[in-house]
């Protein structure tokens, strides 16, 4: 469903907490970051730090670490490997989605603060967490591994170097859900659309050749809401933080299903 | 844990606008207008089957500054779904997704209808006069 606004206990109050900088900090830069304790009993908020930049790594999650240990340990979020390869420091930065730890600070096109939201359109577990039991739930639902009808070979099934080929940009996604969670109609249509991540997923599967359910994998798919609520907005290629394109395995599976017919 | 307040994130509200899904909704916008552009259209082929006072008193709407106005609005929804649909048609046969051609043929949606609107209003004018 289409709403534009946010429900009322979703609005942000907009009288959060600011944290100046130390005394004598030379070059700052200000964060403004969502907040939303499930314990206190009120609406989000958004808190404002000042952070000395001359004690502070480059990438936006060394601001967000500093933030938790220097100035308010109370800030939650999820990170772990800082390289780009978990995806657990994805969420919204300077209006859109990336991942934290390889977003450079000096890379924000906003002159005055760095604005820092969860993954959109998403329920909030606490402040930049966001509830992924959905996303997780609709992945299994494309069984995410391969699958086979002959019988087993002595050794492990075989693939030409050119078949192998086929599933470049697609098994380097990390599921971070930067894509999904940008894509206005999975936004509206998130309980039945499957979204840009998992229908990219979907496709790592049904290009890999040692598969041999593709058919069923296609029937899985075949759904006006699970596949065809893509309206190629682009929005996913755009915001990948790992430059794949989850809008061309989407295309790619809608010829599939046009090709099978014809 | 309390699971059943949690809220929404923001979207709209903190998403910067792209190009992406800027065109994308003027694209829905476009076909909108067009669809009741249409009516207007039927409304004068039915105004000029009806007899020439009624067709007259329809043209002089069409034709005030206001009339014009709607005309032009209604060409560039028309010229601009047109081209965007160009777009999606490469689009659907799994050409031109990547960001980079996305980008130029966006962009090029936008100079194609601005100058093939203006051209048709040019020739208008040409051919038919004020």
């Amino acid at each position: 469903m289409v709403e534009f606004a946010l429900p009322a206990n979703s609005k942000i109050n907009k009288s959060g907490k600011k944290h100046p900088a130390p005394a004598g900090a030379t070059k700052t830069k200000t964060f403004r970051v969502y907040r939303w304790d499930p314990d206190s009993g009120e609406t989000p908020r958004e808190d404002v730090y000042e952070v000395d930049m001359d004690n502070c790594g480059p990438m936006v999650l060394d601001a967000l670490i500093k933030i938790k240990n220097e100035i308010d340990p109370t800030l939650t979020f999820r990170r772990s490997c800082r390289e780009g390869v978990c995806g657990s420091c994805a969420m919204n930065i300077d209006g859109s989605n990336t991942l934290a730890c390889t977003k450079f600070c000096s890379d924000v096109e906003e002159d005055d603060e760095v604005k820092i939201y969860p993954l959109p359109h998403m329920p909030v577990v606490k402040d930049l967490v966001p509830d992924l039991n959905h996303v997780y739930a609709q992945y299994a639902s494309i069984e995410p591994w391969l699958k086979t009808t002959t019988a087993a070979p002595e050794r492990e099934r075989l693939q030409t170097p050119e078949d192998r080929k086929k599933l470049d940009g697609l098994w380097e996604c990390i599921l971070c859900f930067s894509c999904s969670t940008s894509c206005p109609s999975y936004w509206w249509n998130g309980d039945r659309y499957l979204g840009p991540a998992v229908l990219l997923q979907a496709y790592r599967f049904i290009a890999d050749t040692r598969d041999e359910e593709t058919g069923s994998r296609l029937d899985n798919l075949e759904d006006p809401f699970r596949l065809f609520r893509c309206h190629t907005i682009m929005n996913c290629t755009k915001t990948c933080p790992k430059g794949l394109n989850p809008a061309k395995a989407i295309a790619e599976i809608k010829k599939l299903m046009v090709e099978r017919k014809v | 844990m309390s699971r059943g307040n949690r809220p929404l994130s923001p979207h709209l509200q903190v998403y910067r606008p792209q190009l992406t899904s800027v065109l994308s909704i003027l694209f829905r916008i476009m076909g909108v207008a067009t669809s009741v552009g249409s009516i207007v259209l039927i409304w004068w082929l039915a105004a000029a089957a009806s007899g020439a006072e009624y067709f007259e008193l329809v043209q002089s709407f069409l034709g005030s500054w206001f009339g014009r106005l709607l005309l032009f609005g209604w060409t560039f929804a028309l010229v601009f779904h047109l081209c965007n649909g160009i777009r999606h048609l490469y689009w659907d046969a799994g050409k031109g997704l990547e960001l980079e051609t996305a980008y130029a043929s966006g962009k090029a949606v936008i100079v194609f209808t601005v100058i093939i609107t203006l051209g048709l209003w040019g020739l208008a004018y040409a051919v038919g006069g004020a």
